[in-house]
C-alpha cells in the first residue's frame, strides 16, 4: 500500500498561522485539535448534527467536522480558544459571551460549549439585543445533554448585556 | 464575618477552564507526544453469529500499523470473560462477553479485532481491511422474540432467561382478589440511551522506569477500573493509576466498566512500550456501549372505593441485550422504586431478565425508576379514571403521611438494605405541585382552549428516588503551609460541579476561603479508595465525607492552634482561613499551624523554620505524640446505613393538533425535594437538564431495531435528541426540604430526579388530552395518528367529563 | 468515522477542475460538503479523488434579473437566504430555505449542491421542479442547460455525468398574479421533513388558472403534481401520484394523512399570495 500524499496546508487559526502536514482526507476538526494543538473544539458526531466542533471561518459559524483541513487554507479561522480578549494576563478575560455563560450557568460537562460559544459570538454580532425567541433561535442547532438549554438561553440574552457594558456591542 | 457558602449559588470554579477551550477530556491528552498511538476496533456487524474465520492477512501491509489482535491473541485472565460487576443469587444465567469476541458475536458492536496504529484514520483503514468469515444464527430481538424464545442467544440459557426474581411484601394476589375493585394494565417502554455529547475514550501509559501504569479514562468510577485492568493485566494494584480527567457527561453509561478498550489500551501500552489512545466515534457509542428502559409490564391491582391500593402485583420482562455485566440493578430498582411515594400494603413484583441479540443493557439515569415511575403513575391514573376521581385525589389517598417516616416496604433494595424512605412530606409537595401548575383552574382552561378548537391535557406524575447508596466515599483534606487546602475524594465527576459545590462544603466546614480550596476528584493516586459516581449519590457520599474530613482536619487544627496561642480550644474560631481567640487579637493562620504540624529537622523555606526543632516542641516530649501524625490532614469516610430517599412531582400541559397529531407543551412544573441543597443553581440545572432528557425519552427518543437485530438510527440524524426548540421554553421549579436524618449535612441526591416522571408525566397529560389510554413510551406524533384511528370507534369524552 | 483515503485537487479554475473530473473517473466534485462530508466519514462514499471548486471564481453569485433568480454553485444557502432582492422576485426561495438544516449548515452548503444531490427528503430539487427552473452544466464536452423536470433519475441519483459540474441553477420569478407557498412538518426544528409542501398557483382575477404542488420526503424523487383541475381535493390528486413510505420516523398511513392536512393549507396560502399580489400590484 502507498504511503498516503501529504498536503502543506497553511492554517490561520485565532491571529496564529499554523504549518501543517496532512492528507487530504483530514477533517479541519481534527487539524485543529491534533495537528494544531487546539483541543478546545470538541467533536460529538463527525455527521454535523451537534455542532459541537463549530468554529468561525471568515466570522461565520461552521462546522468544523464537515470541512477538510485542506479546504480550509484561505480562511481566517477563530476557534473557542480565540474567543478569549487579550487583557495582559496569562489567564485572558472572559469575552462577555464566555462571562455570559459563568453568570448564567450556561455549562455542565462543557464538552458542547465551545460549539455554542463560537455560534452565540456571531449570533450576536449580527443580532446584539436578540429577543428570548431571537436567542432560542440562535442556538437552535447545537445540542448540549447535560443543561436542558435554559440557562444557555439566559447566557444569550446576558451575553447581549455584558457586550453593552462592555460597549463592545 | 465570611459569607455561609453551603447553599449558596456560587458560580463554577471548573467554567474557567471549560470556557477558555482548556478543558482536559481524554481524547485531549498526551496530543503533543508523538509517540501516541490510536487504536481502531473491529465491531460484528450482525446480531448473531458463530465466528469460523478472521483473516487480518491483509491489515499487516498498511503502512503504520503497529498490532492486530484478535480473541486468539489475548492470554491469562484477558482471554476470560469480562466481570460480572454485581453478581445476585437470582442472575442464574448471567453472562458476559469476552474483550475480544471468542468465536461467538450476539450483537451488532460487539468488539472482534483491536488495531493499533500511528493515527486513527489509518487504524479505521486497517480494520476495514480484516476479513470475518460468519456463519449467521437466528438473531433474537425484542422482549417478545426474548419470550417466544424459539431462538436462544446463548446456548446454554433456557428461554432466553437470565434471571427471574420475585419480592412480596403481605399477600398480593388475595388482596387483590377480595378487593371491591380490580384494574389489569399493560404498559410498556421503549429502549433508549444516555448519548452524552462525549462518548468514550481510554488512554494509557506505562513507565518502564517506574513500572507503573497510568489510565485516563472516561468513566464513573477510577477505581472500579483501576480494579478491572489490574487485575486483568496481571499487575499489583499498586502499580495501576487511574485517572477519569474531565468528563462530556456520563448519564450512567460511563458506569458500565471495564469496556473492552479499557483493557485493550493499557494492554497495548505495555506490549508496545508507546502511550496508546482509544476514542470512539458516534457511531460505536450507539452499537457498542450501552442502552435502557426496555421493558414490559402486567399490573394487576385491586383498590377501594376510595381508591385507596389494597394489593399489587406487577410482572414484568426486561430486555437486557446481549449480556449482563452490570447484574441486575436497573429491573431491581424498578421493582422497588416503582412504589414511589405509595404504601400499598400487599405487593408483590416478579420480572424475568431476558438475553436478546441487541446491546448490552446497563444503567441510564434514572435506572429502572422511570419505568418504576411509569407503570405506578399509569395505575394511579387508571384507578381515578375508572372511579370517576381527581387524579391528585388518589395520590393523596395513598400517600405515606409525614407522620409515618422512616417508612419500611418490606423488600430489599438496590445496595442489598432494607427498603426504608427516611423523610419526605408528599402532600405538601403535591399542595406546591398543583398550584404550581395550576390544576385546579385547568379545567376552566380546557374550556377556553376547546372553543378554539385547541385540544389540552393535564398530567402529574410523583417519584421517590433512593439516593446516596453505598458502600462508602472517602475524602482527604490537606492544609498545606501555604494555607491553600487540596481535598480529594475518589469518585468522579462528568459536568455536576463537584469542584465547586465541594469546595463550598470544605470553606463552610472548616473557615477557610472558598477560592483557597482545591478539590480533585476520581485520581486513584490521591485517594484510592472509592466507589463511583451513580444513583445520584455524590454529594451525599463524598459530600459527607468531605465534610467529615474537614471536620478531623478542624480538630487537628484547633488543637495545634490552641497549643500555639495558648489558649483553649473553646475559645477559638476559625474565619478565612485565620484562627483566632474570640474578642482578642490573637490569631495564627492555617498556613502557619500547617507548618507546625509537622515537627522539621531541615527548614526549607523562611516559614518552616518555625518548625525546626529548636524552635518549637516540649523537649520532655516526643516531637510527634503517639497517637498523632504529621502534617494538617484528615481523612474520613462515609457509609450510610442505608439510601436516603428524595422525591419530587412533575406536571405538564400540552397540546395536541387534532389534524397532524403534533404535541406541544405549554407548562411544565417541578417540585422537588432533595433535602438541603449545597449550591442551588447546581441542583436548578440539573432539573434542567434531566426534564430536557426526559422530554426527549418520552416524545423522540427510541433505539430502533430491526428483526435481524440492526440499529436502524445509529446515529444523531436519526436519533432524535431534542434541541433547545423542543424543551419547555420555561419550567417552573418548587423546591421543599426535608432534611436527610442519615447524614451530616442533610442532603439527598439530585442527579436523576429530572427524567424519572417524565414518561409518565407525558403519557398522562397525552391520555388526558386524547380521551384514550396511551400505555406505551415513547410516542411520536405518527403513533398517536395512528392511535386516533385505533380508538375511532369509541366516543370521544366531552370536555366536561372527568378524567 | 474517519474517510478513507483521496487523491485532492483544488482547482483556480474551471477548465483545470472540468479536465479534473474527465481524467478520473471516480472522482467528485467537493462544493459544501454538508451532505458529501457525512458520506466519506461513515465510508458511504469513497471517490479517489475529491476535486474542490471553492477556490473558483465568479460562482458565488445570487444574480436576479426580469426572469428569475439564477445562483452560482459557490452561492451559500444563507447568502441566498439573505438576498432581500431575491426574495422579492422568488419568495419561494426564502420560504423554503429557512426550512433546511440548521443555519450553521446553511453557512456552508450551497444551494446548487443541494440540487445536484438529488434528495427528495430535501427542500431546493422539489423547488426547483415546482418552480420549472433549470441547472446549467459544464464538462470538458462545453456547456448545457437542464431543466428541472430532467434532472432527477433516482433516489440521490441527478441525470449529469460524473464529470459535470453545475455551474449556476436558475430559478424563475414568480409572475404578477401568482403566488406561492410553502409548510412542512418534521419532528425536530431544523430535522428532514416528515412531509413538505409547497404550492404555485396562478390567477387571473379571482380564478386560479394553474396550481401545482410539489412535495418533500413522499417519494423516490422530487415530485411535482399539476392539481389545477383538483383544487377542491388536491391531496386526493397528489396521493395518486406519491409513494409515501414507512421508516422509523413515521408511518406511510401518517405521511399520506399529513398530505391530505397540508395540501389544501399550502394551496389556500398560496392562492392567498397571489391574490395579495395581485391587489398590491392594482393597489401600490
Amino acid at each position: 500500500m502507498t504511503t498516503e500524499q501529504l498536503h502543506d496546508v497553511r492554517l490561520h487559526v485565532n491571529g496564529s498561522v499554523h504549518e501543517v502536514q496532512v492528507p487530504a482526507r483530514r477533517l479541519l476538526s481534527d487539524a485543529l485539535r491534533h495537528d494544531c494543538g487546539l483541543t478546545g473544539t470538541h467533536v460529538g458526531c463527525e455527521h454535523g448534527v451537534c455542532g459541537a466542533c463549530t468554529v468561525l471561518v471568515d466570522g461565520t459559524p461552521m462546522r468544523s467536522c464537515l470541512m477538510l483541513a485542506v479546504s480550509a487554507v484561505d480562511a481566517e479561522i477563530t476557534t473557542v480558544e480565540g474567543l478569549t480578549e487579550d487583557d495582559g494576563s496569562a489567564q485572558g478575560r472572559l469575552s462577555p459571551v464566555q462571562q455570559a455563560f459563568s453568570d448564567c450557568h450556561g455549562l455542565q460537562c462543557g464538552f458542547c460549549t465551545p460549539g455554542f460559544l463560537t455560534t452565540i459570538t456571531a449570533g450576536l454580532r449580527e443580532t446584539p439585543n436578540p429577543t428570548e425567541d431571537e436567542a432560542r433561535e440562535m442556538i437552535a442547532g447545537n445540542l448540549c445533554r447535560c443543561t436542558g438549554y435554559q440557562n444557555i438561553v439566559k447566557s444569550v440574552l446576558r451575553a447581549s448585556q455584558i457586550q453593552a457594558e462592555r460597549g463592545e456591542a | 464575618m465570611t459569607t455561609k457558602m453551603f447553599g449558596a449559588k456560587v458560580p463554577r470554579v471548573e467554567d474557567q477552564r471549560f470556557l477558555r477551550g482548556q478543558g482536559r477530556y481524554v481524547d485531549d491528552l498526551l496530543t503533543d507526544d508523538p509517540r501516541l498511538l490510536h487504536s481502531a476496533v473491529l465491531r460484528s456487524p450482525h446480531a448473531h453469529a458463530r465466528i469460523v474465520d478472521i483473516d487480518v492477512s491483509d491489515v499487516l501491509d498498511v503502512e503504520g500499523v503497529l498490532a492486530v489482535w484478535t480473541w486468539d491473541d489475548l492470554t491469562g485472565p484477558m482471554a476470560e470473560p469480562l466481570p460480572l460487576l454485581i453478581p445476585h443469587p437470582t442472575l442464574t444465567h448471567g453472562r458476559t462477553q469476552y474483550a475480544l469476541a471468542k468465536d461467538e458475536v450476539n450483537y451488532v458492536g460487539e468488539a472482534i479485532a483491536f488495531v493499533v496504529a500511528v493515527d486513527r484514520y489509518v487504524a479505521e483503514d486497517a480494520v476495514s481491511r480484516i476479513r470475518v468469515d460468519y456463519e449467521f444464527l437466528p438473531p433474537v430481538v425484542g422482549i417478545a422474540a426474548a419470550r417466544a424464545a424459539t431462538a436462544a442467544v446463548h446456548d446454554d440459557v433456557p428461554d432466553n432467561v437470565a434471571a427471574r426474581m420475585e419480592q412480596e411484601n403481605g399477600d398480593a394476589r388475595a388482596a387483590i382478589a377480595s378487593a371491591p375493585h380490580t384494574l389489569a394494565l399493560d404498559l410498556d417502554v421503549e429502549r433508549s440511551a444516555c448519548t452524552p455529547m462525549e462518548g468514550r475514550g481510554t488512554v494509557a501509559r506505562w513507565d518502564p522506569d517506574t513500572s507503573r501504569l497510568t489510565v485516563w479514562s472516561s468513566t464513573q468510577t477510577s477505581t472500579g477500573v483501576r480494579g478491572c485492568v489490574a487485575a486483568k493485566l496481571g499487575l499489583d494494584l499498586a502499580k495501576v493509576d487511574v485517572i477519569t480527567p474531565d468528563v462530556g457527561g456520563g448519564f450512567g453509561v460511563k458506569i458500565n466498566h471495564p469496556w473492552p478498550e479499557e483493557l485493550l489500551v493499557p494492554l497495548a501500552a505495555m506490549t508496545l512500550g508507546r502511550p496508546v489512545k482509544f476514542t470512539e466515534d458516534r457511531r460505536e457509542h450507539f452499537i457498542s456501549s450501552a442502552h435502557e428502559r426496555a421493558q414490559q409490564h402486567h399490573v394487576e391491582v385491586g383498590f377501594d372505593d376510595d381508591g385507596r391500593v389494597l394489593g399489587l402485583n406487577v410482572e414484568f420482562w426486561h430486555d437486557h441485550g446481549a449480556y449482563t455485566p452490570y447484574g441486575l440493578i436497573v429491573p431491581i430498582i424498578t421493582s422497588t422504586q416503582l412504589l414511589g411515594p405509595y404504601k400499598p400494603q400487599n405487593y408483590r413484583v416478579v420480572f424475568e431478565s431476558l438475553y436478546t441479540n441487541t446491546v448490552i443493557v446497563t444503567p441510564y439515569r434514572g435506572a429502572g425508576r422511570p419505568q418504576g415511575c411509569f407503570v405506578m403513575e399509569r395505575t394511579m391514573d387508571a384507578i381515578a379514571a375508572y372511579l370517576g376521581k381527581d387524579r391528585t385525589e388518589i395520590r393523596s389517598t395513598n400517600f405515606i403521611q409525614p407522620d409515618e417516616f422512616p417508612y419500611e416496604h418490606g423488600l430489599v433494595f438496590q445496595d442489598g438494605r432494607e427498603l426504608t424512605y427516611d423523610s419526605g412530606d408528599y402532600p405538601a409537595s403535591l399542595a406546591k405541585l398543583k398550584k404550581l401548575v395550576g390544576w385546579d383552574e385547568f379545567e376552566d382552561f380546557r374550556a377556553e382552549m376547546a372553543a378554539q378548537g385547541r385540544r389540552v391535557g393535564i398530567g402529574l406524575a410523583c417519584y421517590v428516588e433512593g439516593t446516596g447508596v453505598g458502600p462508602y466515599e472517602g475524602a482527604h483534606v490537606h492544609i498545606e503551609t501555604s494555607g491553600k487546602v487540596k481535598v480529594a475524594t475518589g469518585l468522579t465527576t462528568q459536568g455536576q460541579g463537584h469542584q465547586t459545590a465541594f469546595a463550598q462544603i470544605v470553606a463552610d466546614t472548616l473557615g477557610v476561603r472558598f477560592e483557597d480550596v482545591e478539590i480533585t476528584t476520581g485520581d486513584t493516586r490521591k485517594m484510592p479508595y472509592a466507589v463511583g459516581t451513580f444513583a445520584s449519590r455524590a454529594a451525599v457520599m463524598s459530600g459527607s465525607a468531605i465534610h467529615l474530613a474537614a471536620l478531623r482536619t478542624k480538630e487537628k487544627a484547633l488543637r495545634i492552634a490552641a497549643e500555639a496561642l495558648e489558649a483553649s480550644e473553646e475559645d477559638l474560631e476559625i474565619a478565612d482561613g485565620v484562627v483566632s481567640v474570640r474578642g482578642t487579637d490573637a490569631s495564627i493562620d492555617l498556613g502557619t499551624v500547617a507548618v507546625l504540624s509537622n515537627p522539621l529537622r531541615y527548614a526549607f523555606d523562611e516559614a518552616s523554620k518555625a518548625a525546626t526543632q529548636f524552635s518549637v516542641g516540649d523537649p520532655s516530649k516526643p516531637p510527634v505524640a503517639e497517637d498523632d501524625e504529621p502534617g494538617l490532614e484528615g481523612t474520613d469516610f462515609y457509609s450510610p446505613p442505608r439510601s436516603t430517599f428524595a422525591n419530587g412531582m412533575h406536571a405538564v400541559v400540552v397540546e395536541t393538533d387534532p389534524d397532524t397529531a403534533e404535541i406541544r407543551i405549554l407548562t411544565y412544573a417541578v417540585v422537588h425535594d432533595c433535602g438541603h441543597l449545597i449550591n442551588p443553581m447546581i441542583v436548578e440545572g440539573q432539573i434542567h437538564g434531566g426534564v430536557a432528557q426526559g422530554v426527549g425519552g418520552a416524545l423522540y427518543e427510541r433505539m430502533a431495531y430491526d428483526e435481524s437485530g440492526q440499529l436502524l438510527n445509529a446515529s444523531f440524524m436519526d436519533f432524535l435528541m431534542p434541541y433547545v426548540t423542543e424543551v419547555p421554553t420555561s419550567i417552573a421549579i418548587d423546591h421543599l426540604e426535608t432534611p436527610s436524618p442519615l447524614n451530616p449535612l442533610g442532603i439527598k441526591g439530585a442527579g436523576e430526579a429530572g427524567v424519572i416522571p417524565s414518561a409518565a408525566v407525558f403519557a398522562a397529560a397525552i391520555e388526558d388530552a386524547e380521551g384514550f389510554p396511551i400505555t406505551s413510551m415513547p410516542i411520536s406524533p405518527s403513533e398517536l395518528f395512528e392511535l386516533r384511528l385505533a380508538h375511532a370507534d369509541e366516543p370521544h369524552p366531552l370536555p366536561e367529563e372527568i378524567r | 468515522m474517519k474517510p478513507a483515503p483521496f487523491a485532492f485537487l483544488r482547482p483556480s479554475t474551471l477548465e483545470e477542475a472540468l479536465a479534473a473530473l474527465a481524467g478520473e473517473q471516480g472522482a467528485k466534485v467537493l462544493a459544501g460538503g454538508q451532505s458529501l462530508v457525512p458520506l466519506l466519514s461513515m465510508r458511504l462514499a469513497a471517490p479517489s479523488m475529491l476535486v474542490d471548486i471553492n477556490a473558483l471564481p465568479d460562482l458565488g453569485h445570487v444574480r436576479v434579473a426580469e426572469d428569475g433568480v439564477r445562483v452560482g454553485a459557490l452561492a451559500r444557502h444563507a447568502e441566498v437566504l439573505a438576498s432581500a432582492e431575491a426574495a422579492q422576485a422568488q419568495p419561494l426561495l426564502g420560504m423554503a430555505l429557512s426550512h433546511v438544516a440548521h443555519p450553521t449548515i446553511r453557512n456552508r452548503g450551497t444551494t446548487v449542491g443541494s440540487i445536484v444531490h438529488a434528495d427528495a427528503a430535501a427542500e431546493m430539487p422539489m423547488v426547483l421542479r415546482l418552480l420549472e427552473g433549470s441547472v446549467d452544466v459544464a464538462s470538458v464536452r462545453g456547456r448545457r442547460t437542464v431543466p428541472a423536470a430532467e434532472l432527477f433519475a433516482g433516489p440521490l441519483e441527478s441525470t449529469l455525468a460524473h464529470d459535470e459540474i453545475a455551474v449556476e441553477a436558475f430559478f424563475p420569478g414568480l409572475a404578477p398574479g401568482a403566488g406561492v407557498a410553502f409548510q412542512e412538518i418534521a419532528r425536530r426544528h431544523g430535522d428532514y421533513a416528515l412531509v413538505g409542501v409547497a404550492a404555485r398557483v396562478e390567477t387571473d382575477g379571482d380564478t386560479v388558472t394553474r396550481a401545482g404542488l410539489g412535495f418533500v420526503s413522499v417519494s423516490d424523487v422530487p415530485t411535482v403534481v399539476d392539481v389545477t383541475d383538483a383544487l377542491d381535493d388536491p391531496a386526493g390528486k397528489a396521493l395518486g401520484e406519491l409513494d409515501p413510505a414507512d421508516d422509523i420516523h413515521a408511518t406511510a398511513a401518517y405521511r399520506a394523512h399529513l398530505v391530505k392536512v397540508l395540501a389544501p393549507r399550502v394551496l389556500a396560502a398560496a392562492t392567498d399570495h397571489a391574490r395579495s399580489r395581485a391587489g398590491e400590484a392594482t393597489h401600490p
